[in-house]
């Protein structure tokens, strides 16, 4: 165990190197200078030049990634040129939202996706499948900002029962919080719980025509155990998987449903910032979240151990 | 209300009809003091940039100031220049000095004195401070001299009409020196200025929220005690929050959410026509493109676009009706339209028969539009109406950055740009139309007009100021560098019980005179 997990976090490192490299190259790709993008309406050439200097476009890219990795190494991501304010404090200021988003997006995805699967993979060809199915099919195919959209219109403007958009810290007040992230975490929760749900199905079906489950039974154990002590433990390890990146994914931003919800999250923070060309905030915030997804990854590969014993051997 | 009840309950309790006065005098006061104790929650289209008025790029950042940083002056609803800092002034005989008269018991929201020392502070602040964006709107301001503590003389190269007008914007507006000199990098996230409401608390991308500054020399006028401005991108998502009460005004409604509003009678709308534009900007010598294309290369060819434009037809379809139609840098609106050139008819059978002229009956361009849906509907009605003619536009739409660094290279045959405006005309031209000027896009250079543009801006009179108007507009509507479309109106929403919103062609809310 020990010896494995030494390897991955060996394996951290230049991945995250290559990480650095790749977020800085795609950035160039980015069209636009983003000097005249900052520099506002008014496009005073004196305001250019000086952004250039500051950003260190005046520099060829190696010096200017220098520049960029040798801050990320003193642990300064850059400052914000828009609105002058730390990378770091911006993402300290975005990750409790979003994680509160993604946990409760991930809680609402797992409590209807993996019941949904296993019924649907138990009770294979009957209502409850097609039920199950038909639900996956609308999660999938819904677009996240009509659902959200629509919901706001029922929920906030026709009943009043909940605010349109916005965030309350869970601090503040927790019934607020809970109030402005509910509709939120259902449309992003929705999705993923299709997806679980598809994933859990054909992982249970296939483990429930294997031999072990076939001696469960013979041996007389009771069905429930069957399901959720012997197939459903070993049809867990693609899910956590796909969990955890379902999860990575969530943690990088949900563009879509913060925009429509007005959250402040990381979706927002680095489609704003991709749009302003604010590559500080671009470069950090990406870098970030790569690193978030190394080690959910990682967190992934350690639950494997947890659940599946072969793999301790 | 409910803090009124219980009292009202216990006092009964207690059969104390003969304090039944005193509970009713409470009840006043309580009601009064609820009055005080109110917010004003406001929901804009972008999350503003940084709030530091020497710094600031945005045009949102300036609803945010309006309530922050008073100014020296301000404009009202005609567009004419009114006192705000400043209580007077005084051009002097050559026109090359402005006299200011300050008012006086004004101080910044840190307690600091406001007087000609803080004035001359700001300027040399907004001239001198890297990256500042006033630079460039007060580059014929070479020294300030302080008078008197109450009076400031701004010394300039040249005189310079826009002057005033650039001080009732945010070249004018006045930050507190010490916290200034206190924190020079960071003064933009703990601004304090000498508005009516002083910086507490911001959430990038969330809210940010002014609380009212207690000793505002104008304080009578302001009846909230917060104003929280929150930014929502969607113009959907802002109407539902103001439908669901969560806001109390929302500023840029979308023009197709305007009908369904009318018949809410919870909320009012409120509009004014833009001192913007619309426009489309034509390559005439940007770069080497210009003359490759025939719109860039023939004046008969871009007649024959202009021709077969019909601007009502646009601003119907494009924009729901919520524009005026335009042709020049101001609307017909504005007092300095040039009335020597009124808006042409559409002519079909003459935008033919001068392409017919020109050699190129059927010409190509591509018409590159940023992505905002504007200016997308407005790009595909001008393609259609132009195929009538014989033109074939391609429309390219591109995210806006990248739209900006190609108009900035000219790589583009024409170019569909909003201008937010500013209030005296030479903030909608100079920079346009000048040989080698920044938003110059269209590469149009022409000395004659430059020296009209000079011209414009040394003349104090404004009738003498209107007949170079008239001058540039014969010209520049001759050579169409750029084809104006339209002036879009400013539309906001508010909750019914909000009183006293002012209408001002500049888009920016005032919380003066305000009330819930």
């Amino acid at each position: 165990m020990l010896q494995f997990l030494l390897k991955r976090l060996a394996a951290i490192i230049p991945t995250i190197f290559f990480v650095t490299l790749i977020i800085f190259g795609l950035q160039q790709l980015l069209p636009g200078d983003p000097a005249v993008v900052l520099a506002g309406e008014d496009q005073d050439p004196t305001v250019i030049a000086y952004l250039h200097k500051k950003m260190h476009l005046d520099q060829p890219l190696p010096v200017r990634y220098a520049y960029w990795v040798g801050g990320v190494l003193k642990g300064d991501l850059g400052d914000s040129l828009r609105i002058q304010q730390p990378v770091s404090a911006l993402i300290a200021q975005k990750l409790p939202v979003t994680i509160e988003l993604a946990a409760l997006a991930m809680l609402i995805a797992l409590v209807i996706g993996i019941p949904a699967g296993i019924v649907s993979a138990v009770a294979k060809n009957t209502a409850w499948d097609y039920a199950a199915n038909l639900f996956a099919l609308w999660g999938l195919s819904t677009p996240n900002f009509w659902l959200g959209i629509l919901m706001i219109m029922l929920f906030s403007v026709s009943l009043g029962w909940l605010p349109a958009s916005g965030y309350v810290s869970p601090f503040e007040d927790l019934k607020a919080n809970l109030a402005a992230m509910i509709m939120p975490a259902f449309v992003l929760g929705n999705a993923i719980a299709a997806v679980l749900m598809r994933h859990t199905r054909s992982a249970m079906l296939q483990v429930l025509n294997a031999d072990y489950v076939r001696t469960a039974r013979a041996k007389g154990l009771d069905e429930r155990s069957v399901i959720l002590k012997h197939a459903l433990r070993n049809a867990l390890t693609p899910i956590i998987t796909l969990g955890a990146l379902e999860f990575g994914t969530l943690l990088s931003g949900a563009v879509l449903t913060e925009q429509v919800f007005s959250i402040p999250g990381f979706g927002k923070l680095i489609v704003d910032a991709v749009f302003n060309r604010d590559y500080a905030v671009v470069q950090g915030v990406v870098l970030f979240t790569a690193s978030v997804y190394i080690v959910l990854n990682l967190l992934a590969d350690l639950a494997y151990f947890y659940v599946n014993p072969r793999l301790r051997g | 209300m409910r803090t009124f009840s219980l009292f009202r309950r216990s006092l009964f309790q207690r059969s104390l009809f003969k304090k039944l006065g005193t509970v009713l005098v409470l009840a006043a006061t309580l009601c009064a003091a609820g009055a005080h104790a109110q917010t004003l929650r406001i929901g804009l289209a972008e999350d503003p940039d940084v709030l530091d008025p020497t710094l600031a790029r945005s045009f949102v950042g300036r609803i945010v100031f309006a309530s922050l940083c008073d100014k020296l002056f301000d404009i009202d609803e005609k567009l004419n220049i009114v006192p705000q800092l400043a209580t007077s002034y005084q051009w002097t005989p050559d026109n090359k000095g402005l006299i200011l008269k300050l008012r006086s018991g004004v101080t910044f929201q840190d307690g600091e004195k406001f007087d000609a020392a803080a004035v001359k502070f700001n300027i040399e602040r907004h001239k001198n401070l890297p990256g500042s964006n006033r630079r460039g709107e007060l580059s014929p301001v070479t020294t300030v001299d302080v008078i008197d503590p109450l009076t400031v003389r701004i010394n300039l190269s040249e005189p310079f009409a826009p002057l005033l007008s650039v001080l009732a914007d945010r070249a004018g507006m006045m930050v507190s020196p010490k916290a200034a000199q206190a924190n020079p990098s960071n003064f933009g996230n703990n601004p304090v200025c000498s508005g009516p409401f002083r910086f507490t608390e911001r959430v990038a991308q969330d809210h940010i929220t002014l609380s009212r500054y207690a000793n505002y020399w104008n304080k009578d006028a302001i009846h909230f005690d917060k104003i929280i401005f929150v930014p929502i991108p969607d113009a959907t998502v802002r109407l539902a929050n103001l439908r669901s009460g969560q806001l109390d005004l929302i500023e840029r409604v979308a023009p197709s959410d305007i009908a369904g509003l009318k018949s809410d009678d919870r909320f009012k709308i409120a509009r004014t026509t833009e001192i913007g534009y619309e426009g489309i900007t034509i390559n005439l010598g940007k770069s080497d493109l210009a003359q490759k294309n025939p719109l860039g290369r023939d004046p008969r060819v871009r007649e024959a676009f202009e021709l077969s434009l019909d601007r009502q037809g646009i601003v119907q379809v494009a924009m729901d009706g919520e524009a005026d139609p335009g042709n020049q840098w101001v609307a017909p609106s504005n007092p300095y339209y040039a009335k020597n050139v009124p808006i042409p008819q559409r002519n079909i059978a003459r935008a033919k028969a001068l392409l017919k002229e020109a050699g190129v009956p059927n010409p190509t361009f591509t018409l590159m539009t940023p992505t905002t849906s504007d200016a997308q509907r407005t790009a595909q009605v001008v393609q259609a109406m132009a195929k009538e003619a014989g033109f074939n536009v391609k429309i390219l739409s591109t995210e806006f950055a990248t739209s900006l660094t190609l108009a900035d290279q000219g790589q583009f045959d024409a170019y569909v740009l909003n201008w937010s405006g500013r209030a005296d005309p030479d903030g909608n031209l100079f920079s346009f139309y000048g040989c080698k000027q920044p938003l110059n896009y269209s590469g149009y250079c022409k000395p004659a007009l430059d020296d009209l543009l000079n011209h414009s801006r040394s003349t104090l009179d404004p009738v003498e100021r209107q007949k170079y108007f008239n001058q540039i507009a014969a010209m520049t509507t001759q050579d169409r560098p750029i084809v104006y479309l339209f002036h879009r109106h400013w539309l906001w929403a508010y909750n019914k019980k909000l009183t006293g919103f002012r209408v001002v062609p500049d888009g920016l809310i005032r919380v003066q005179g305000l009330k819930m």
